[in-house]
């Protein structure tokens, strides 16, 4: 796999033209960096790292930068490997390619996918030097060293620097896999260490580079008014207030794209300007009729309601084991619950942005996005371009959240940059945003447990019903996929005898996209919420209640139940479901968090475990509830078994921000849609958690040698459960509907 | 021509003066430490000082802040480099993506130029004003306090 590149070889093939303005990473970019490097000395053997005469290492990072630390994180696994010194490295960031593998900065998986290749990536290179050194000194490799940037060998005096090796090493052959030795973990300098990220300066200084900042000489500024419903199409337009707008110069029609749009732009009416202020502005002006489409009746309340409607009928089982409808006859006693969560929006801060030229038939694109491959894909398909002619910079993401992995946006700079003949920037509104989501969906969920005599729980019934993301992506599309309904639903981990999960039937009108943890938002909030129902009904406390249902530790064998699991794209031999470890981050959170400790009146304390993207996590939720039903997060516990740490501050950064998602999913966010339109327009009326609904937040990381789990999303999931369930300690009063409505807390 | 003293120089824009100083700063000065948000006011992203105070340039007319001392995130520093909000945004590893943390900067910056010791109330609202979709409110408050600490 890892091969030796022809000296240009890292990058050549990616060089287009070259100037590039208002772009910097860490002083580097990668087109000038590669044409600067002296030709006959140039450490390359693979994709990912280069080594220069003076000793300067490139790291090149092939995940897009959104906040995770991932740029950060995955260098640093491959400078530990590499021996090289923290300081003396530059990361750059990838273009879009299928060399460096997938690229697809998206769930939660960077470090499980390229921690091992990053180590090996840097241990190949080092490998090279010391084989180049110990020839120049004539004694054996295995008698040589490395030290922070040098080979150390085994007389007094033998020590090189990397950059004086880096001719000799090229020229050795790049070692198979099987010969590389990784350093164990006691020996790691960098990896399970909290660096601070490589940004971090430029962030503050306001000097980092987003894809809404990137500027080209000539470059045209354009707005675009989309179809507001989904689906719809331009009928006739009047743009002659808005070209005479000072600083517009045309209007460009985008062609729709047929339902379901895919990654595909929705198509409209694109103004070009001088300025992002003109082409706005001009934009107001256009009078425009559009055609609604099937899409033009849609309307949330109905909606919703019929999602509710289909989970209180029987579905598709993907689960079944067991007789639930006998348990549940025979019980001695049942309880049943119905959730629901609305559609929501990523709304990331820094909106949809893209700049795209092309020169001599070749398209250059600079943008924040997720995942540059498929950009490069949808950017040659919206201008009739071969993917050889496609060049797709990324930039920092001023959060992605999941929309960023689906560039419309990018492609809708592309074909207007064909089409104007210049360079183009589009910059979406926040109602834009908001507007042309791709929609977190919607679900209704139905949820029966019965228990024996002697109180332990018998059966469980879970049916979740919602739009599935393939619905954007192929006609009628009406249940979900498996894939979806793993996320919390079929990998339930408790031991209950009878168990069926069911998936009902739900149509899209919106496009509907993965939004951070995606289908685990609801299934972890409705279980999460029901375990905690079963422990009142059981009345026990719902710490020592979850320990026993989760039963005696166990690997929970889902295949062999006859369940389809997919579990995150990993198998399970590596990342089993190991109750085990549900068990101790739940006895670690309520550690931490004094669970049981007496509070003041209208106080409560809730808690929640959910595996998501092979991490668990236990939350635990501290609330306060106003009279006025107000409801105050005072503090979050969230203790998370996520296997091998590559950055413990970016890990525990993660959790802490997923904190904050979480809260806002479950306390303030909203969407709602009438004639097919989404009424909610910007962060006035699109509420997030902001500053003054902060909880003291505490992350508790288990200590773990196990194969590294996903990071950026699994904190999320719990969250929504754990502060219902505290408000339910508080209050008695039982949340099942989010955004959690105050009107049902108040005293009267 | 509209006149505008950005980090203590003075440019001429050649603009409507309706525009906002957050489009003229961005796409006319080429200043895109200041970002967008949202465009109303409502998420603190574009948040410059203009005569000290922390003001949304989204929503403030360049023919307004003509005249006026405008200090964006570029010019914002302490005695000696950086301002002690800079230096404890790095010792606290404040940012995540990056984004918010310019307006998150400035916000606080006036904060603690008007209350050197802000409590826990005046931080919070001071800054709910402030969107930091990635949830790094609590590192940002912890910040403040060191900063406020180390004004000392
Ligand atoms: S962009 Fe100015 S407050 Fe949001
Ligand atoms: S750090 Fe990403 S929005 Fe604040």
């Amino acid at each position: 796999m890892i091969a030796n590149l022809s000296r240009r070889g890292l990058l050549g093939a990616a060089a287009a033209s070259g100037l590039v303005l208002g772009f910097r990473a860490a002083g580097y970019h990668p087109i000038t960096g590669a044409k600067a490097a002296p030709a006959s000395a140039l450490l390359a053997p693979n994709v990912y790292v280069e080594i220069e005469p003076t000793g300067r290492v490139t790291v090149v990072v092939p995940r897009s930068e959104m906040g995770t630390g991932i740029k950060t994180s995955l260098a640093q696994a491959l400078a530990d490997e590499l021996d090289a010194e923290w300081g003396g490295i530059v990361v750059v960031q990838a273009q879009g390619d299928a060399r460096y593998g997938d690229q697809n900065t998206d769930g939660s998986r960077s470090v499980r996918q390229f921690l091992l290749p990053l180590r090996r990536a840097g241990a190949s290179a080092r490998h090279m030097l010391v084989a180049a050194a110990a020839e120049r000194w004539k004694v054996a490799a295995a008698d040589c060293h490395t030290e922070p940037g040098f080979v150390v060998g085994p007389t007094a005096g033998q020590r090189l620097g990397y950059g004086a090796l880096v001719e000799a090493a090229a020229r050795q052959p790049v070692p198979p896999a099987e010969a590389l030795t990784l350093k164990p973990s006691s020996a790691w300098r960098y990896i399970g260490k909290p660096l601070p990220v490589v940004d971090l300066d430029d962030i503050v200084h306001g000097k980092a580079v987003y894809g809404i900042d990137v500027v080209l000489p000539g470059m045209k500024y354009a707005s675009i008014e989309r179809p507001p419903v989904y689906g719809g199409t331009l009928k006739s337009y009047d743009a002659k207030a808005a070209l005479a707008v000072p600083g517009v110069e045309r209007v460009v029609e985008i062609p729709a794209a047929p339902l379901p749009a895919g990654f595909a732009p929705l198509g409209g009416l694109a103004v070009i300007a001088n300025s992002t202020w003109a082409a706005q502005q001009a934009r107001q002006k256009l009078t425009i009729a559009w055609n609604d489409g099937p899409n033009g009746s849609f309307d949330s309340a109905t909606y919703y309601k019929a999602l509710a409607t289909t989970a209180g009928q029987p579905g598709r089982a993907l689960r079944n084991g067991g007789n639930v409808d006998a348990a549940l006859a025979g019980a001695a006693k049942r309880i049943a619950a119905d959730y629901f969560v609305p559609h929501l929006a990523h709304a990331m801060m820094e909106p949809e942005a893209a700049v795209a030229r092309i020169v001599d038939g070749q398209c250059e694109v600079w943008t924040a996005t997720q995942n540059p491959q498929q950009a490069r894909q949808t950017v040659a398909q919206a201008i009739g371009f071969d993917q050889a002619h496609v060049t797709i910079n990324i930039t920092l993401l001023g959060g992605g959240f999941g929309r960023k992995s689906k560039p419309d946006y990018v492609a809708e700079a592309a074909f207007l940059a064909h089409a104007v003949g210049a360079p183009v920037k589009v910059t979406w509104t926040r109602e834009d945003d908001i507007r042309h989501e791709y929609f977190h969906a919607a679900c209704a969920q139905h949820m029966e447990a019965g228990f024996d005599a002697d109180g332990k729980a018998v059966a469980w019934l879970h049916r979740s019903v919602f739009p599935s993301i393939r619905s954007t992506f192929s006609p009628d599309v009406t249940y979900g996929a498996e894939g979806e309904m793993d996320q919390g639903v079929v990998d339930m981990p408790y031991d209950i005898a009878n168990v069926r999960c069911e998936n009902g039937p739900a149509a899209a009108h919106v496009r509907i996209g993965w939004y951070r943890s995606v289908y685990n938002i609801p299934h972890g909030f409705a279980v999460g919420s029901f375990v905690d129902e079963m422990a009142v009904a059981a009345g026990k406390d719902p710490v020592e209640f979850i320990i026993a249902l989760l039963g005696e530790p166990r690997i929970v064998d889902l295949h062999a139940m006859g369940v389809n699991y997919g579990n995150y794209g990993a198998s399970l031999a590596d990342y089993p479901i190991d109750t085990a470890r549900h068990r101790a981050v739940v006895q670690l959170a309520a550690e931490r968090s004094g669970w049981g400790a007496k509070l003041p009146p209208r106080t409560g304390m809730g808690i929640a475990v959910h595996r998501s993207f092979l991490t668990y996590v236990a939350a635990v939720a501290r609330v306060g509830v106003g009279s006025d039903g107000t409801v105050a997060v005072q503090r979050i516990d969230l203790a998370v078994d996520c296997g091998q740490v590559v950055n413990p501050d970016r890990v525990t950064a993660q959790f802490e921000g997923a904190a904050i998602m979480g809260l806002g999913n479950t306390l303030f966010s909203s969407l709602s849609f009438k004639e097919g339109q989404v009424q909610e327009t910007n962060f006035g009326d699109y509420a997030v958690a902001r500053m003054d609904s902060t909880p003291e937040t505490h992350v508790h990381i288990v200590p773990s040698e196990a194969p590294p789990a996903g990071v950026g999303e699994p904190g999320v999931p719990p969250a929504s459960a754990a502060i219902c369930n505290a408000i339910y300690a508080a209050t008695g009063r039982r949340i099942r509907s989010l955004p959690v409505d105050p009107r049902q807390l108040t005293t009267s | 021509m509209i006149e505008l003293n950005v980090n203590g120089v003075v440019h001429h824009v050649d603009a409507p003066s309706d525009m906002p100083l957050l489009w003229a700063l961005r796409d006319l000065l080429g200043l895109h430490g200041t970002k967008f948000g949202c465009g109303i006011g409502a998420c603190g992203a574009c948040t410059v000082h203009v005569d000290g105070d922390a003001t949304r340039a989204c929503v403030t007319a360049i023919g307004d802040a003509q005249g006026r001392h405008i200090v964006t995130i570029e010019g914002l520093h302490g005695d000696h480099g950086d301002h002690p909000l800079q230096h404890a945004w790095k010792q606290v590893n404040v940012p995540q993506c990056g984004y918010c943390q310019p307006g998150q900067i400035m916000q606080a910056a006036a904060l603690l130029a008007q209350t050197p010791k802000p409590t826990d109330q005046q931080i919070d609202d001071a800054m709910m004003g402030n969107i930091c979709r990635c949830g790094t409110y609590q590192r940002i408050k912890t910040a403040i306090k060191m900063a406020a600490g180390e004004q000392a």
